[in-house]
């Protein structure tokens, strides 16, 4: 789960570096995209570097996605009886949501790969498939929507809680928070890691909803 | 007797006591002299060595075959019950906690006594040896001490290499404290947690066992019966306390290791349920109950506070290193708050009465003391009944020299216990402490082996007698249960089995049911007398009497007193007793019932104990018997013995306890009266 | 003070068992809440009810045998036991809900009681060095560093308590593990086991019903012993090296 969970964290982290390339302009985000899809040629083929992540997310998601599940079995089975009365007093919120927020990101990654990857649907205009080969301007046509935004900002702090989390948790997972001082890394590693990802990636559709970025 | 040799060609170094006295009379019947019958002979530090290799030994495929029944999990039983599983004998172990780790031992604080000489300041196991004795009053075995003081060090290897975590120096070395007002530093310690790590270390060596299929373990069981078949421990009759149910347990051999009664008198150091009935059962079916009035009082615990108080707790002995002990001149100044009386106004009693120990006087002393100031009305605190009970423990004049920050490393813990429990912060405002019931010295009767005079039913640790004679130095006694548990018994215990497997004792045995029977009889008695009194306001009561008349200073018109007493309050205890719930499932105020009726018969005994002894002796203070200054007095040649009882029968129908003395003979070292001034 | 409680009631194991409502009065902020108990059962005693079952035994925060779910905090509102905990702690006309630990292997015994004899097959699976009576070297031929020595016995205070337990939104015995895993892994005398230790301390653990660590830290913040959240790092870390090398 810990090393699923690291993987994304550096998937989104590139991700997000990504997503920044917006503020250089259709061609420099538009050249990214089409980048992307060039690594490693021609030691592998068109879109081959990319399979290879996909492939790897993909299996990071089932797995991350199956110990969810069994951490999540496990514990309504250890409590089958719920207390009347229960007061949290040494944890943070994002620690006890992690399966909800969890199940969100989830979600929003279906919406979000329909969105931009596999059907592409271009909330504005209806159209499917970004016939033009203009990512940014799919970009830009669905954060023009309110609601779209407003729906990815949310998707953003589910990100930003569960990283909160996850990050620490994940280095005390594999065993490196063995001192006062580590763990109090571990956890301000989780404060900076769930604001860059979190902020970064809702810098772009802010700003194009207040028109920083624009088509 | 002095003068004459022995059977072992050593000299006895006292003679042979004769009493003269006889404040008992009319309360006992007078029974024959005994002796410990596997006493050793031969020069004092070679007696175990020969000892361990004259006892037989019982071939490893027989083990198997031979089963082995220990009641308590504490030090004394958790330490004998990992190393004979680990012998490979079949061990059942038994407990009323819900886990063997939560024995009595847990809470000891300060530490453990071995003779290892780390510091190279002069210690020996003849000088541990001495200490113990001399310590004891000169009332315990001369023999069974040396052998203590010989195996404790060999406690503290097999310890660490259980993973005791003790205190280390900076090397990586074990560390050592003095203690209790030795001179030499020999305690080992983990800071105030010793017993836990001791315990610790023990309950994980029997877990170990229990996995590998030689010890069975039984928690939340009672023992409520011993099963003596012709005349022989064969098993007993314990109660699963969640179910509810009467069980049978045989076995070749009963190993008692049931702790301390101290809970006679209610409110003591120890643990709510600790109790005397696994003791006082077999005591019923014929062992003797030696030196009942032994009774250790600490002199640094919490006062009580009100009428609800459940049980007092201990601090460390370690704060009268530091603190001064004072109560005011005035009877009037009790009320004041402290820090407004003036240091002239000031009585430091301990300084003044014994300037050369002061604040570190024994324990006995330093309780009576206390005692004694409340008693002239100088007492502080809140009023307990008509006294205020409670002196001062200062510390300022330590944050002064020492500074607050050296004072709170060494003491933090037990000053933010202390201000758990009082509300008060001791960094500002001076502590509280009264005595305590602390520690019993008294125990069933046993011979080298540890064995009763029950054939077959061997007792270690707190619930014996055998080491600390009328007082108990500090940190010894989880070095005797230790002792008990890991090395003596297994070397004693075999040369009984060495005879075994005995003859098959089967359920339908007349004895045993007659022993099932009884147990029934009796819980069906508590259900049903359906009085008004619960059982938990007689053991107060009971408490009361004990702490007023058989408690610091015990007299002959008090013990006297208190006898009658106690009679009346059984009687009424078994005609008004109320039992609430069934038999059948857990039921706290059964379990407490039971309890109850044997600390009642045992506290009779006590007293009757305490009034025969006139004398002064360690933990036995007899107001008739002190010097001009009134310092404890002993008289050897009326008591250098030890009072072994025998059950006489109930009380209420006519029956008495009958006393045998077991002459105390010293060859290693010559008795002198203390002197702390 | 007067308070009213308000306390779970289960007649056996089997029983459905609920929430029932009594009144005390009179109490005192010296008393401990145990003691507060004892005057609430001696009162129910006078009327003829059964007194509500708890555990304790030394009241003096070092057995490990008290429990409850007060208000729902494990040993209530203080970093302490419950024995340990007084009455200084609440206020008049407080309303106080007393609950047993919660967790399928905890299950209730009776009233306010648990079972919790799973933590002792735990410590059977192999929380222990194995060192026969007799077969020690003398104590000081092997030097244990200050330090580890000190951390093994910071984590040796637990007292097996249960509350990490009853804390955890998971369920799980974790810091109880760990705490048992880093005092014997620190000490050089823990060395030889201490790999298959883990393996099978945390497979018992597991059979138990447990449930598995999300490190949210309840536990931690409810344990009367302050065992710190590390001693869950050093399991895994622990794990992780006993996986590698194949045990
Ligand atoms: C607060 C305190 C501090 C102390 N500090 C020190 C110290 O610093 N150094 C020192 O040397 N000593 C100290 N002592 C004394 C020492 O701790 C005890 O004397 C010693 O631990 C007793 O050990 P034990 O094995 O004989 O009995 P315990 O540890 O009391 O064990 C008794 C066992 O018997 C079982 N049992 C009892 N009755 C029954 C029954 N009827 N049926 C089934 N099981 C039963 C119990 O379940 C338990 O397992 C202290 C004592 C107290 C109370
Ligand atoms: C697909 C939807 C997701 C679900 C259902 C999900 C669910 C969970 C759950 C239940 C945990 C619990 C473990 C814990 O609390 O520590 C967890 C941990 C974690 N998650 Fe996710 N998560 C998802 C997506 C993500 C994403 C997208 C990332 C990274 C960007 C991520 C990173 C992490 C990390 C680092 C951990 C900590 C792992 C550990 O402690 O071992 N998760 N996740
Ligand atoms: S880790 Fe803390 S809460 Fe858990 S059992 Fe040990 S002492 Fe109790
Ligand atoms: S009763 Fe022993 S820890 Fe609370």
């Amino acid at each position: 789960m810990a090393v699923s969970g690291l993987l994304f964290i550096a998937f989104v982290l590139a991700h997000m570096y990504g997503n920044l390339k917006a503020f250089g302009g259709e061609d420099s985000f538009n050249t990214y995209a089409e980048h992307l899809r060039e690594i490693g040629e021609p030691m592998l083929p068109h879109e081959g570097a990319l399979w290879i992540i996909r492939i790897g997310l993909i299996v990071a998601l089932v797995v991350h996605v199956a110990c969810a599940v069994i951490l999540w079995r496990r514990a309504a089975a250890a409590r089958p009886v719920q207390y009347a009365v229960k007061k949290n007093t040494g944890s943070s919120l994002s620690s006890r949501t992690m399966r909800w927020g969890g199940l969100t990101l989830l979600v929003f990654i279906v919406w979000h790969l329909l969105n931009f990857t596999i059907v592409k649907v271009n909330p504005s205009s209806g159209e499917t498939g970004d016939p033009d080969h203009n990512p940014y301007a799919l970009m830009v046509d669905s954060f023009d929507l309110w609601w779209m935004t407003v729906i990815y900002l949310i998707a953003m702090l589910a990100l930003g809680m569960h990283l909160h989390h996850g990050t620490f948790s994940s280095l005390q997972t594999l065993g490196w928070t063995n001192t006062a001082t580590s763990r109090a890394r571990a956890r301000a590693a989780g404060w900076v890691v769930a604001i860059v990802i979190a902020g970064g990636f809702a810098l772009v559709p802010l700003s194009v909803l207040v028109g920083i970025i624009e088509k | 007797m002095a003068g004459s040799t022995l059977h072992d060609g050593t000299t006895p170094l006292n003679a042979a006591p004769n009493q003269t006295s006889d404040d008992a009379h009319g309360y006992y019947t007078a029974g024959d002299p005994i002796a410990d019958p596997v006493a050793p002979t031969g020069p004092i530090k070679d007696r175990w060595t020969n000892r361990k290799f004259e006892n037989r030994l019982v071939n490893p495929a027989n083990r198997r075959k031979l089963d082995i029944i220990i009641v308590g999990t504490g030090l004394a039983g958790g330490a004998a019950a990992a190393t004979l599983g680990e012998a490979g004998y079949n061990v059942k172990s038994f407990c009323y906690q819900d886990s063997p780790r939560r024995a009595h031992s847990i809470a000891a604080q300060g530490g453990i006594n071995a003779a290892k000489n780390y510091k190279e300041d002069g210690d020996s196991t003849f000088r541990l040896f001495y200490d113990t004795v001399k310590g004891g009053d000169y009332r315990s075995r001369e023999s069974n001490v040396y052998r203590l003081a010989e195996v404790s060090a060999n406690i503290i290897d097999q310890c660490v290499a259980q993973g005791v975590p003790f205190a280390r120096e900076y090397g990586g070395l074990l560390d050592n404290r003095s203690f209790g007002g030795v001179q030499v530093s020999r305690t080992f310690y983990a800071r105030g947690q010793t017993g836990q790590q001791l315990l610790i270390g023990a309950y994980q060596a029997m877990e170990r066992q229990v996995a590998a299929g030689t010890v069975e373990q039984f928690t939340r069981h009672e023992m409520l019966e011993l099963i003596v078949v012709d005349g022989k421990a064969r098993g007993i009759i314990a109660r699963d306390m969640v179910t509810g149910e009467i069980e049978t347990h045989l076995a070749d051999v009963v190993v008692l290791a049931t702790g301390g009664y101290g809970n006679v008198f209610f409110l003591s150091t120890n643990a709510m349920g600790s109790n005397v009935t696994a003791a006082w059962r077999a005591h019923r079916k014929g062992a003797y109950m030696a030196n009942p009035c032994y009774t250790q009082i600490h002199p640094t615990c919490i006062p009580v506070s009100g009428e609800h108080q459940s049980k007092l707790t201990l601090m460390s002995e370690s704060l009268r290193n530091d603190g001064r002990i004072w109560v005011p001149k005035k009877k009037e100044d009790c009320t004041k708050d402290p820090r407004d009386i003036p240091e002239e106004d000031r009585d430091y009693y301990l300084e003044r009465i014994y300037p050369s120990f002061g604040n570190l006087v024994p324990r006995d002393i330093a309780s009576r003391a206390a005692k004694y100031m409340c008693d002239e009305g100088r007492g502080v605190g809140p009023m307990v009944g008509d006294f205020r009970r409670g002196v001062y423990l200062d510390f300022s004049d330590a944050i002064q020299r020492l500074g607050e920050d050296a004072v709170r490393e060494k003491y933090d813990n037990l000053f933010d216990m202390y201000e758990r429990i009082t509300g008060e912060n001791p960094y500002q405002v001076p502590m509280r402490i009264y005595p305590a019931v602390h520690y019993v010295m008294g125990g069933l009767w046993v011979d080298y082996h540890l064995q009763s005079n029950i054939p077959g039913l061997f007792v270690s640790g707190e619930a014996n007698f055998s080491d600390h004679g009328a007082n108990r130095l500090g940190a010894s006694a989880l070095m005797q249960g230790l002792a008990d548990g890991y090395f003596v018994l297994p070397n004693t215990i075999r040369d009984y089995l060495a005879d075994g497997p005995f003859e098959k004792v089967d359920e339908s045995h007349e004895a045993v049911v007659e022993a099932k029977r009884a147990v029934q009889e009796r819980i069906d008695k508590f259900l049903s007398i359906n009085g008004t009194r619960s059982a938990d306001s007689y053991h107060k009561e009971l408490g009361n009497i004990m702490w007023e008349y058989c408690g610091m200073e015990r007299t002959e018109d008090g013990l006297r007193k208190a006898i009658d007493m106690i009679r009346e309050l059984k009687a009424d205890f078994w005609t008004n007793l109320k039992v609430l719930g069934s038999a059948d499932t857990l039921n706290q105020s059964l379990e407490k019932a039971g309890r109850v009726a044997d600390f009642i018969e045992l506290g009779e005994l006590m007293c009757i104990d305490a009034l025969n002894r006139r004398e002064s002796c360690g933990g036995h203070f007899r107001a008739e018997s002190q010097t001009d200054d009134g310092e404890a007095l002993r008289h050897d040649e009326e008591f250098a013995y030890v009072a072994a009882w025998e059950w006489g029968g109930d009380s209420l129908e006519g029956g008495q306890p009958v006393l045998h003395k077991e002459d105390l003979i010293y060859t290693a070292i010559e008795m002198k009266q203390r002197s702390y001034k | 003070m007067n308070l009213t409680l308000k306390i779970w009631r289960q007649a056996g194991p089997s029983d459905k068992g609920g929430i029932h409502t009594y009144q005390v009065q009179g109490i005192s902020e010296d008393m401990s809440f145990l003691e507060m108990l004892d005057v609430l059962n001696e009162q129910l005693n006078e009327k003829g009810e059964e007194p509500v079952a708890f555990d304790s035994d030394c009241r003096e925060g070092i057995c490990g045998t008290c429990s409850l779910m007060i208000n729902g905090e494990a040993h209530g509102p203080e970093v302490t036991t419950t024995c340990q905990l007084h009455m200084r702690s609440f206020s008049d006309g407080d309303t106080i809900t007393i609950e047993p630990w919660r967790a399928e292997p905890f299950s209730v015994i009776k009233d306010l009681i648990v079972d919790r004899s799973a933590f002792d097959r735990i410590i059977q699976s192999g929380g222990f060095i194995s060192a026969n009576t007799g077969s020690a070297p003398e104590a000081n031929s092997v030097p244990a560093p200050r330090d580890k020595a000190m951390r093994a016995f910071n984590v040796a205070t637990c007292i097996g308590c249960g509350a990490c337990v009853a804390a955890c939104p998971n369920g799980s015995a974790s810091l109880f593990l760990g705490a048992k895993i880093t005092h014997l892994g620190e000490l050089p005398q823990g060395q030889p086991e201490r790999y298959s230790r883990v393996v099978d301390m945390v497979g018992q653990h597991d059979h138990e019903g447990f449930g598995g660590c999300t490190n949210i830290g309840e536990c931690a913040s409810a344990c009367p012993k302050e065992i710190p959240l590390d001693v869950i790092s050093q399991l895994n870390k622990d794990l992780r090296t006993a996986l590698k090398n194949g045990y």
